[in-house]
């Protein structure tokens, strides 16, 4: 008797999966910051429009440092400007929530939300690791990402719990991003190997955290999570939606133009 | 005319160099003062500087580094070698006492002690901040993250006056 192939089970092994976690870490946090930086000058107040800003700055800062670290584990002489601008749809790792589109206002901030609960909570992870340069970046990463939970949190509550025009838009936004959190709990071959560099994150320890944190702010806003359903995946192995190729498009474009400008 | 026979620096020159190097964003206070030189170290004609960035972002570090070299090689030290460190990250504990006082006498509230812990904090109030220009304490935050991302934006309900903190971090 056979046993029927099922989809995504046979890996074939990753050859530098310290390299493959890092892009990951890296992918998601310039994807994510990019698409916060869209709102510059567009911002729905002054004050928000810097908040927004200084978060996007944060997380392309953090992006950076990350993708750098991952040119250097790689040992084939990429940066992070190469990494960042010179990679192609396919070979960006991140979880496909960082790469929607940024809708209005309270889709952002519930996105905003969702990734920083989980955020906090993977840092602190990552923070304990070995891996003493990873360790580093991880733990000034979650200083900045408090103040960022802190501010997307606070936006939920607002909208959720504020006006029926607000309350419907952020539960919309919510019922539309929900499929797209269980990717950032997955758990594969690349995780499994850099427990060797000494990178241990309990993905459902995690997992169950967040749950806690979203379940008591969506309460509070007066939000309904939605069931648990079919969840997307394929970021982590460079299957993505539409999206990122055009916004890939307009983020790498000033650099594949003109590439080793200097300004 | 300070090292212009040699070249050779001491520690304290060094020190003194850098002490002149401020913060582009804020020019009252210098990159020691701030906490940003975390090391120096001189042997023969090499001067070797460990940094730490405030922010991931910051835009100010490659101004910063820039700085330094140019301040150093005004003074004909050019053999100086910069490294960036992320460990330990840094803090505004660092800030000592008498740059929070130029950071007030500047406008700006110093820092008040960074958070432990307190992994997952939301609708956390804050302690108000106290407003450069009057001393009141009947302050509202307006946003936490203002100008620069070091800083946070306050109004002051006693003297109208808005401000920037320097947020704990
Ligand atoms: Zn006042």
């Amino acid at each position: 008797m056979s046993v029927p192939p099922v989809a995504g089970a046979r890996e074939t092994p990753v050859a530098n999966p310290l390299f493959e976690y890092l892009l990951r870490l890296g992918d998601d946090r310039l994807v994510l910051g990019h698409r916060m930086s869209e709102w510059c000058g567009h911002g729905p107040i002054l004050e928000e429009d810097i908040a927004m800003a200084n978060i996007a700055l944060d997380l392309v800062g953090q992006g950076s440092s990350l993708l750098q670290l991952a040119g250097v584990t790689e040992g084939a002489g990429r940066d992070e400007d190469a990494l960042a601008y010179f990679r192609g749809e396919p070979e960006f790792r991140n979880a496909q929530l960082v790469e929607l589109p940024k809708g209005d206002f309270a889709f952002t901030m519930v996105r905003q939300f969702l990734f920083d609960a989980y955020s906090v909570l993977q840092l602190d992870a990552l923070q304990k690791s070995t891996f003493a340069p990873l360790a580093g970046l991880a733990s000034k990463a979650l200083k900045e990402d408090s103040y960022h939970l802190r501010h997307s949190s606070d936006w939920v509550l607002r909208l959720g719990d504020g006006t029926a025009e607000s309350h419907a838009r952020a539960q919309a936004a919510l019922d539309e991003l929900w499929r797209f959190t269980g990717e950032l709990f997955e758990s594969d071959a690349v995780d499994e190997a850099v427990r060797d560099n000494g990178i241990v994150v309990d993905q459902a320890a995690i997992q169950s955290r967040w749950q806690q944190v979203v379940a008591d702010v969506t309460r509070r806003a007066t939000l309904t999570l939605p069931p648990a359903g079919a969840s997307a995946s394929g970021g982590r192995r460079g299957r993505h939606t539409e999206f990122l190729g055009h916004m890939l498009a307009e983020m790498q474009i000033v650099a594949r133009s003109h590439p080793g400008a200097k300004w | 005319m300070r090292g212009e026979e040699s070249g050779v620096p001491t520690r304290e020159q060094v020190l003194e160099i850098l002490e002149q190097v401020k913060d582009p964003e804020i020019p009252v206070v210098s990159v020691v003062e701030l906490g940003i030189v975390r090391r120096v170290a001189v042997a023969g004609t090499q001067v070797a500087i460990t940094i730490t960035p405030t922010y991931s972002g910051c835009p100010a570090m490659r101004e910063i580094e820039q700085d330094i070299r140019a301040a150093l090689s005004a003074e004909g030290f050019d053999d100086v070698i910069l490294e960036t460190v992320h460990s330990p990250a840094w803090t505004t504990d660092w800030i000592g006492a008498e740059a929070r006082e130029k950071l007030r006498a500047y406008g700006i509230a110093p820092p008040g002690p960074a958070e432990q812990g307190g992994l997952v904090t939301i609708a956390r109030r804050r302690a108000a901040a106290v407003c450069p220009r009057c001393g009141s304490s009947n302050t509202s935050l307006q946003s936490e993250f203002g100008s620069t991302a070091c800083k946070a934006i306050h109004v002051c309900n006693a003297c109208r006056e808005p401000f920037d903190e320097f947020k704990a971090f």
